[in-house]
């Protein structure tokens, strides 16, 4: 097999793994969106603050250590534990629900029936607000995830040499793929899976759907779309959750996490905002299209396409499918 | 016949106070309107379009704040107890069920899903829930055979079974069921209809029917109201307001002159005073 060909190989199955995360975050975006049609731009601070929550829990932190501080005259900033995340990790889900519930409470309540662009502008409101409070509670420096349910089982890292040696035995050369990559794989399409049988085969999950459908009727039959939109924003929020872990044990929970969002944006424009299918599809297909990308084409033109390969294409998509690779066709009434 | 009679029993689940409704804080739609519905009637709310009539349907199951409407005077009662204030989830769970106008399925849901959401505020058994699901299928045989089609997809007589059946699901005692016939030919809300007067006389569901429909809903309801610009102009037995002439003249369509306003008509201010 020639060469270049095997690299491709390579660079395709990393970019798969990317793209996994990717679609991860595009995921959250569209369980809003379709249950609200709010376009919530804060869904990548989630993943940030989700995961900083985690981190922070598992380390002992004192949340809003400085604050507190300042107004005591105290100086403590640990509890002085260290925490297994099977203890931190249903700490943090019960935070973003009741993160969830804060939002829909003291912002979504009071904007029920407003424009689109208002629900939007609010989130972006949101987003910063949700970024300052990431900050003042648990600190701005880069910090290191390490996800261990307990202190042995931990979220595998490094090379996976299953698959270096099978590549090595099959090319002559080994392919590279991280462990973690791999978990995250797995825990999307388990995540998926989940989600998938929540909203098919539950009362709440039907609901759910139906609030999605037509929210007068969903009111007319008892349905409380106060209650739809708390579980809503909490089952994001436990998305951009698993997100946050995988991004964050990979290069660590910073800032820039919240950056990863932007990303999502032009896998939507893929996907179509309604999908939850277009959302992977689209995850996986800029995911392996960037990194293909910058295989073949950057270094022609002096590379770092993968800045700008997915907005390209998302604008390509734009002129061409506006509604998307899986946009829900719209029912035209009888 | 005995469509001569009042209806159901002498017992009044449902009353309506002299209610005035205002949307947005300024429009004044509804001017005073009141009407009582008896246990096993159904009662018909007629009236043209504009008339307030999903208005008043939408005070009682309190849908009307989900669309910036308001009850600013009068009172509803369910049961003796007042609607005022509670969400619309407490007034199913009451026994209280709109059908809205427009149907309103949930497009993207199977026909079975749909007529499942029905029975959200139920806290019943999976068993329980499946002898409702069969007792709605009785009613509507078309259902079954399309249950595991989107009902996005089916016809708009299909929708409105599945509107109808998804509220029989919440078990209620008073339906309140918005425009049936919109949009449906003839023989369909002969049918839809028929099975509304079934429903009414061998499970004993309470029905307040809004319908522009005059023909029709006087022919299957007990009594009825007549709505003009937000007021009740005239009520009476279903049969008495058939025979009546200005009825005849102005809502069945029985005259050359079309369909005109009660205010244009004399007797009217007359047939007022006698009413209040
Ligand atoms: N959400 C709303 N905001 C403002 N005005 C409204 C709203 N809904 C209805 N109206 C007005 O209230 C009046 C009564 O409307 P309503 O829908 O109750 O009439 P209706 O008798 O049901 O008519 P139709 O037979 O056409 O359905 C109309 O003039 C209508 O324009
Ligand atoms: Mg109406």
């Amino acid at each position: 097999m020639p060469e270049q060909l095997v690299f491709a190989m390579e660079v395709f199955l990393n970019g798969l793994m990317a793209g996994v995360l990717y679609a991860l975050v595009a995921l959250g975006f569209v369980l809003i969106y379709k249950a609200s049609g709010i376009f919530n731009f804060a869904q990548g601070v989630m993943a940030l603050f989700a995961a900083m929550t985690l981190v922070g829990i598992q380390n002992g932190q004192i949340p809003f250590a400085p604050l507190i501080n300042a107004t005591l005259g105290t100086n403590a900033h640990f509890f002085g534990w260290n925490l297994p995340s099977a203890i931190s990790l249903p700490l943090t889900v019960g935070v973003m629900i009741l993160l969830a519930w804060a939002v829909q409470r003291f912002v979504f309540r009071h904007l029920v029936g407003q424009e689109p662009i208002i629900l939007f502008m609010a989130t972006i409101g949101l987003a910063y607000f949700l970024e300052g409070v990431a900050d003042l509670m648990w600190g701005s420096e880069i910090k290191k995830l390490d996800f261990c349910l307990t202190a042995e089982t931990c979220l595998p890292q490094g090379i996976n040499l299953a698959i270096d040696e099978a590549t090595y035995n099959w090319f002559g050369y080994g392919f590279f793929i991280d462990n973690l990559d791999i978990t995250a794989a797995i825990v999307a399409v388990l995540l998926v899976g989940a989600l998938v049988a929540f909203s098919q085969y539950t009362k709440h999950g039907r609901a759910m759907r139906a609030v999605a459908d037509d929210h007068q009727a969903a009111l007319s039959v008892g349905i409380s779309l106060d209650f739809i939109w708390v579980l809503v924003w909490s089952v994001a929020g436990f998305v951009a959750l698993v997100a946050g872990i995988m991004w964050g044990a990979k290069s660590g929970v910073q800032f820039s996490l919240s950056l990863i969002a932007l990303k999502a944006l032009p896998v939507l424009m893929l996907g179509g905002f309604t999908s939850i299918p277009g959302a992977i599809v689209g995850g996986l297909i800029i995911g392996v299209g960037e990194k293909l990308f910058e295989f073949a084409i950057g270094p022609m033109v002096g590379g770092a396409t993968e800045n700008w390969f997915a907005y390209v294409l998302a604008l390509l998509f734009l002129v061409f499918r506006p509604q998307g690779l899986f946009g829900e066709k719209i029912i035209e009434r009888v | 016949m005995d469509m001569l009679d009042a209806g159901g029993t002498e017992e009044t689940v449902l009353e309506v106070n002299n209610i005035e409704v205002i949307y947005n804080h300024v429009i004044l739609v509804l001017k005073g309107v009141s009407l009582s519905v008896p246990k096993g009637g159904i009662t018909a709310l007629l009236g043209g379009n504009g008339a307030g009539k999903t208005t008043t349907l939408k005070a009682i199951s309190n849908l009307l704040h989900s669309e910036r409407g308001e009850v600013t005077k009068g009172s509803i009662t369910y049961r003796g107890k007042s609607t005022q204030g509670r969400d619309p989830a407490d007034m199913v769970k009451a026994g209280v069920i709109q059908v809205m106008e427009g149907r309103h399925c949930f497009e993207h849901l199977t026909v079975e899903e749909n007529l499942l959401t029905g029975a959200y505020t139920r806290g019943s058994s999976t068993a329980d829930i499946n002898r409702d699901l069969e007792m709605v299928y009785t009613y509507f045989p078309r259902l079954k055979e399309r249950r595991r089609s989107q009902a996005g997809y089916t016809s708009g007589g299909e929708q409105q079974m599945v509107a109808i059946g998804r509220a029989l699901m919440s078990r209620p005692e008073t339906i309140l069921l918005d425009e049936p016939s919109m949009g449906l030919a003839p023989q369909l809300v002969e049918q839809i209809f028929g099975i509304v007067k079934s429903l009414n006389e061998n499970e004993g569901y309470t029905f307040l029917l809004a319908e522009q429909n005059t023909n029709v809903a006087l022919r299957f309801a007990h009594y009825g109201y007549i709505l003009e610009s937000g007021r009740v102009v005239m009520d009476g037995p279903a049969a008495e307001l058939r025979e009546n002439p200005d009825v005849k003249e102005f809502y069945l369509g029985m005259s050359d002159e079309g369909r005109k306003s009660f205010r244009d008509v004399r007797s009217y201010r007359r047939r007022k005073r006698w009413l209040s």
